[in-house]
């Protein structure tokens, strides 16, 4: 009895290294990407427990994939219980990009992701739309990693 | 704040071309002609004045400096060691032995002497060809005496118009975005400053993000992004009274300003929906048009020096690509149809040539091609560069350039750059802080 208990600590424990250095891991590391779209939830904030608050494009891209779809339905069901709360969607480019147009495509993404809460039961009058370019990056690497992280919409409350 | 200069010819010789020298701007001058600067001449007691009001100990070398520096700078010209100098300012200003100009290997000779008249800088110079033995210019200037740089800028106007056939460059200033703090974060302002870096002066605090300050051609105004109150406007701003307002009333993001190049429009894109078109405001009348409708993003425009076409990048075929219309809307036609992405286009004052950035293999380059999009040619390469303006004369581009940063993020920088048309020059521009978005004014004075 007692030997087993032991065993279970020692387990308990090890599966915690476990845990910890693959938190690690994944924290100091390389982050995921598929085809070019940043899957990984490094920069990634919650507007509440299991909302993420943003979604992320492939190069010069405003087309949402699937995991965006479903952050959106996420962020639309939560806006739909939290009928008070408006927002808005800042839109971001990353740095290989002339500075105008990754304005106009801040803006296009942003929009994006509006069209799609709005299917999904948000108002358009809750939602306005800020495009900062390639002006506020989250990442500062100069890497396909990096700039995957800052091609994103980024849903941010208003009040 | 621009303060006139009163501008006396006061000796013209017969225009004679024939024999004497000329500096063939056209190709990538690799041997730039040897001259000589020689120090403005001024007596003590005009140098003891201009010491009391403008704390210059020597203003007549300090002129000459100016002078040789953006000479030099323009790499059309060799200006020699002064050390080298055989004969005094004021003696080579009244009449230069040319042996002794020709013996240190300059052909072209300047001099000139400063006088303190009236409570104002007096400023005469010549311009000598050393091999054939005679003056080729002469020109007075009375003006304040805070005016001693732009007196040296205009006195480099000259030489380089006199020898080279164009007008110059250098009684001009740049407006730029002054950057400073991490990449993340980073504090911008707009900011001006002379052609040479000198009379740098902040226009705003920092407090909001501004991006994109353009000239106007024929006045003292500068249209920019502004993102005051988190709304991303175009605003003009007058530079010699410091006032500010909004352009236009639209329900969204408006950015991409320009002057037309009559000064009285400004054209922008006004983005809504996702979607980014071209438009234009009187400023008289506020009267807008809407100038491109399609669901694609429309945006950079630039007018031809005539007012008559408008190029801009558009990613209607996919893929952001220049294209020029009528400055109507109507007739648009793709011009780019190289490698790559292709971006900011910027007619040349000249109006033969649109200048690009180019995104190709994760290279950024600057290049020019025709009107009709033939004749590309690519003059510099680079991990991030873009946003060409065109020198009044439309023989030099400044742009900014990025630098990468290293695996942890850092070394971040961005810089001002300036190239020749013909590809060669390329050098940096100096600026207190980093700095991107140039914008190269038109020559203040004519």
């Amino acid at each position: 009895m007692e030997f087993n208990k032991i065993v279970k600590n020692a387990l308990l424990v090890i599966v915690a290294c476990l845990a910890l250095s693959a938190c690690a891991t994944k924290k100091a590391g390389t982050g995921q990407m598929q085809g070019d779209v940043y899957t990984g939830t490094d920069t990634v904030e919650y507007l509440a427990s299991g909302v993420p608050d943003r979604v992320f494009f492939a190069t010069n891209e405003s087309v949402l994939t699937t995991a965006s779809r479903e952050t959106l339905r996420k962020q639309a069901a939560w806006l739909r219980k939290n009928s008070k709360i408006n927002i808005v969607l800042e839109g971001h480019a990353d740095e290989r990009g002339t500075r105008e147009y990754n304005l106009a495509l801040g803006e296009r993404r942003a929009n994006a992701a509006k069209d799609y809460l709005m299917t999904y039961g948000v108002s358009s009058d809750r939602i306005s739309v800020l495009s900062y370019g390639k002006e506020r990056p989250v990442d500062s690497g100069s890497n396909p990693l990096s700039w995957s992280k800052n091609r994103r919409s980024v849903t941010v409350k208003a009040n | 704040m621009i303060k006139k200069i009163i501008l006396l010819v006061f000796i013209l010789l017969p225009f004679n071309a024939h024999g004497l020298i000329k500096v063939d701007i056209t190709r990538g001058n690799l041997d730039p002609l040897p001259l000589a600067v020689s120090p403005l001449a001024i007596d003590n007691e005009s140098k003891t004045k201009f010491d009391e009001i403008l704390n210059k100990k020597d203003i007549g070398s300090e002129i000459s400096i100016i002078v040789e520096k953006n000479l030099k700078t323009s790499g059309l010209f060799n200006p020699l060691n002064r050390e080298a100098f055989l004969q005094k300012p004021d003696i080579a200003n009244l009449k230069p032995r040319f042996e002794d100009w020709k013996l240190i290997k300059a052909q072209a000779l300047i001099t000139g002497k400063v006088n303190y008249v009236d409570e104002k800088l007096r400023v005469e110079f010549r311009l000598w060809d050393i091999l054939a033995g005679r003056e080729m210019m002469a020109l007075a200037f009375t003006t304040v005496p805070t005016n001693w740089r732009r007196v040296g800028h205009i006195i480099s106007d000259k030489v380089y118009e006199r020898l080279t056939g164009e007008k110059g460059y250098f009684d001009t200033r740049i407006i730029y975005v002054a950057e400073e703090g991490p990449k993340t974060q980073r504090v911008k302002k707009l900011a001006i400053m002379d052609q040479d870096g000198f009379n740098n002066k902040f226009l705003t605090l920092g407090n909001e993000l501004v991006l994109t300050p353009r000239f106007n051609k024929t006045s003292q105004m500068v249209t920019y992004l502004s993102y005051f109150k988190n709304l991303p406007r175009v605003y003009l701003l007058d530079i010699e009274t410091g006032t500010q307002e909004v352009v236009g009333d639209f329900p969204g993001m408006t950015f991409a300003p320009r002057f037309s190049p009559d000064g009285k429009k400004i054209i922008m894109s006004f983005a809504k929906d996702g979607n980014s078109d071209i438009y234009t405001m009187d400023l008289d009348s506020r009267v807008v048009d809407r100038i491109t409708n399609h669901p694609s993003i429309d945006t950079s425009p630039s007018y031809s020096p005539d007012g008559k076409f408008i190029s801009f990048n558009s990613d209607r075929s996919g893929y952001q690509q220049i294209y020029v219309m009528e400055s109507s809307g109507k007739n648009v036609k793709r011009i780019s149809f190289g490698k790559g992405l292709y971006g900011t286009p910027v007619w040349s004052p000249r109006g033969d040539l649109i200048a690009f950035t180019k995104l190709h293999k994760g290279k950024f380059y600057i290049g020019v091609m025709r009107t009709d999009g033939s004749g590309e040619r690519l003059l510099t390469e680079n991990f991030y560069q873009e946003a060409p303006s065109w020198s009044p004369n439309g023989r030099v581009l400044i742009f900014y350039r990025e630098t990468k940063t290293d695996n942890e993020g850092k070394g971040f920088s961005a810089k001002l750059w300036s190239i020749d048309l013909t590809g060669y020059n390329e050098r940096e521009v100096k600026t207190p802080t980093d700095a991107s978005d140039p914008s190269w004014s038109s020559l203040l004075s004519n």
